[in-house]
């Protein structure tokens, strides 16, 4: 992961944040949400490598999901951005390989290779931004039971669990460590050496190892006896829920199958 | 290394994730059968662990750049190889989920390159088998740098195979593999210098660790696993670098066929089965003579003009034979897993 320690940490505190709001989104059955979220991304790559225009009716899903939810729409640019560089990277060799001429603007030739840079730029920004509402507007404990109750190993779900609640606590610890670190290192800001790395995340573990103790033997005191029992509070409103997830998906199909932009152009154009 | 969505298709997306989901059911699994409870909160708090490892960037000697901690081999080590799948899992569902670090569609492909390949690869048939569990420690130096490459460079040929099969981007084979295996190849080797630093460093501090870690895999029959590794480092070795000393002259048969008949193969019959099965072979071989498929007609004449060098450094010779043995090992390594698998049913 790129950045500081504190970026990442306040990344995570503010998806935290804003998925903790009440809202109609918000409300909404995380099941649904997965469901929808995943039959978006997988019809926006279903497209060929060429599309660029029939990926755009898509967009209608991150500005509704945004304007409903209450989440600013800078926010979801700036996380959605974050991905960019390694996929405009790759993106980029694109043009490079592919130059047979497909299509021409006036005096502008457009080749293969541009045509499908710009579909991988717009697949990144849609897919992203898909999974970026989901985070702002589910919070994670309710996104663990939705798997769990889709079919997930329970095992895992714990898991999950488990890492998210002890995430925060281990990364405030790593960020003291660094610290203490820098102000110790005459502000050389180059990163610790290796060895000194080897040092601090061998501590972090071992401290990380009798935590791991503590919390098995609390389990074992509120009778924890290896087998997981969960509560499940989810309710599946089909009038809420499953019209949520009808409408959506719908659209998904009419978009993949449609081609929408060709229509609205043809009825401005008469 | 981490895949993200806008690269590959819904086709290849889907087919990794069945094959991640049934991985993630077979380690649940197996997790279950395991008698010793206190893995869960243990697997959570370490998960929590690698993540804030991951955040805590060093600087790499002689190069002026940053890096971060890979982690899978630690947590094998720490869980065997199910729970640190599991664990490894949970940390790139987060990352992709809260950081955009790798798409969901893309998640399947992201948990098998970074998780099957250290876990179930290079945990078992080589860091298991150099270091055990013990604490000699140029063996934990070594078993890690070694599986640490050989985790990393599967995963990162696992991503340009992925890739090009979504078809999205125009990256050719060669080109992208030329890319990625070095960069990974250094990051492996600081990756297996890091492990081997942390895992040191816990074992002077608290010894007792690793030894009653270390469970999952229980060997049986050592010796076939040390055949198996030492045939996995000799394919890789063979495959990577000496095929470059392969000689370009016609070998043996070749040569007899070639004086008999006046041409190095024999005219194969135009019908029948024997065509049609060629005819298939043409479609499917990925690495056609050991080469690259001549992509155009100038690449078949330039070939065809090339003076017999030797040594012969042919990207495709050697690309291929990395493949070849990459596919051997991983196919060896699945032959080794069902046979313990039908043993331990028998038993």
């Amino acid at each position: 992961m790129s950045g500081s320690i504190e970026r990442n940490l306040s990344a995570l505190a503010e998806a935290v944040d804003h998925s903790q709001a009440s809202g109609l989104v918000h409300g909404l059955d995380p099941r649904a949400k997965i469901l929808v979220t995943l039959l978006f991304v997988i019809a926006v790559t279903s497209f060929g490598k060429y599309e660029v225009s029939r990926l755009m009716p898509f967009a209608l899903y991150p500005a509704v999901l945004t304007g409903l939810s209450g989440v600013s729409p800078g926010r979801v640019l700036k996380r959605t951005l974050i991905a960019a560089p390694f996929v405009l990277f790759v993106g980029l060799f694109n043009p490079l390989f592919d130059r047979t001429p497909l299509l021409r603007i006036g005096p502008l030739v457009l080749t293969g290779g541009w045509m499908s840079f710009f579909s991988i730029i717009a697949r990144s920004f849609l897919a992203v931004s898909a999974a970026v509402l989901l985070v702002l507007t589910t919070r994670f404990d309710l996104l663990c039971l939705g798997l769990e109750r889709m079919g997930i190993p329970r095992v895992f779900v714990v898991q999950l669990q488990f890492l998210w609640r002890y995430l925060v606590l281990l990364a405030g610890e790593a960020q003291r460590m660094v610290r203490a670190h820098t102000l110790r290192s005459w502000g050389n800001r180059s990163g610790v050496s290796l060895k000194t790395f080897a040092s601090l995340a061998g501590s972090l573990l071992l401290r990380t190892l009798d935590r791991a103790g503590r919390v098995y033997g609390a389990m074992k005191a509120r009778g924890f006896d290896g087998e997981i029992r969960m509560l499940r509070p989810l309710s599946f409103s089909l009038s809420r829920d499953g019209l949520f997830l009808l409408a959506w998906g719908g659209y998904f199909l009419v978009c993949r199958f449609v081609n929408l932009p060709e229509l609205l152009s043809g009825a401005v154009g008469r | 290394m981490h895949m993200a969505d806008a690269l590959i298709s819904p086709e290849v997306g889907g087919a990794m994730w069945v094959v991640t989901a049934g991985l993630v059911a077979w380690s649940a699994k197996k997790l279950k059968e395991d008698p010793d409870e206190g893995r869960i909160p243990l697997m959570g708090v370490l998960g929590a662990f690698i993540f804030a490892a991951q955040m805590i960037n060093f600087s790499i000697p002689a190069t002026g750049s940053s890096g971060h901690l890979g982690g899978g081999m630690i947590l094998a080590a720490l869980l065997g190889p199910y729970a640190a799948f599991l664990t490894l899992a949970s940390v790139l569902v987060v990352q992709a989920l809260f950081f955009a670090d790798g798409g969901l569609l893309a998640l399947g492909c992201n948990i098998f390159n970074m998780g099957f390949f250290s876990c179930f690869v290079a945990y078992p048939l080589i860091y298991r088998l150099i270091a055990g569990t013990g604490r000699n420690r140029n063996r934990i130096l070594a078993a890690s740098v070694l599986s640490s490459v050989a985790g990393l460079q599967l995963g990162a040929f696992s991503v340009v195979l992925q890739t090009v099969a979504s078809g999205i981007s125009e990256l050719p084979f060669g080109t992208f593999v030329m890319l990625m295996q070095p960069i990974h190849l250094a990051i492996g080797i600081v990756e297996g210098f890091v492990t081997a630093g942390v895992i040191l460093f816990v074992l002077k501090a608290r010894p007792e660790v690793l030894e009653a870690a270390g469970g999952g895999t229980r060997l049986r029959g050592v010796s076939l696993r040390t055949v198996l590794a030492g045939l996995a480092a000799a394919a890789i070795l063979t495959g990577g670098v000496l095929s470059w000393f392969a000689s370009a002259y016609p070998d043996g048969l070749e040569w007899s066929i070639a004086k008999t008949t006046g041409s190095e193969e024999l005219a194969a019959p135009g019908t029948g089965l024997h065509s049609s099965l060629a005819g298939l072979q043409e479609t499917t071989a990925i690495l056609p003579d050991y080469g690259f498929r001549a992509g155009s007609g100038d690449d078949g004449a330039a070939e065809a003009s090339e003076e017999a060098a030797w040594p012969n450094p042919d990207m495709g010779t050697s690309l291929s034979g990395l493949a070849g043995g990459a596919m051997t090992l991983a196919l060896a390594g699945l032959i080794g897993f069902a046979l313990r698998r039908s043993a331990g049913a028998r038993k």
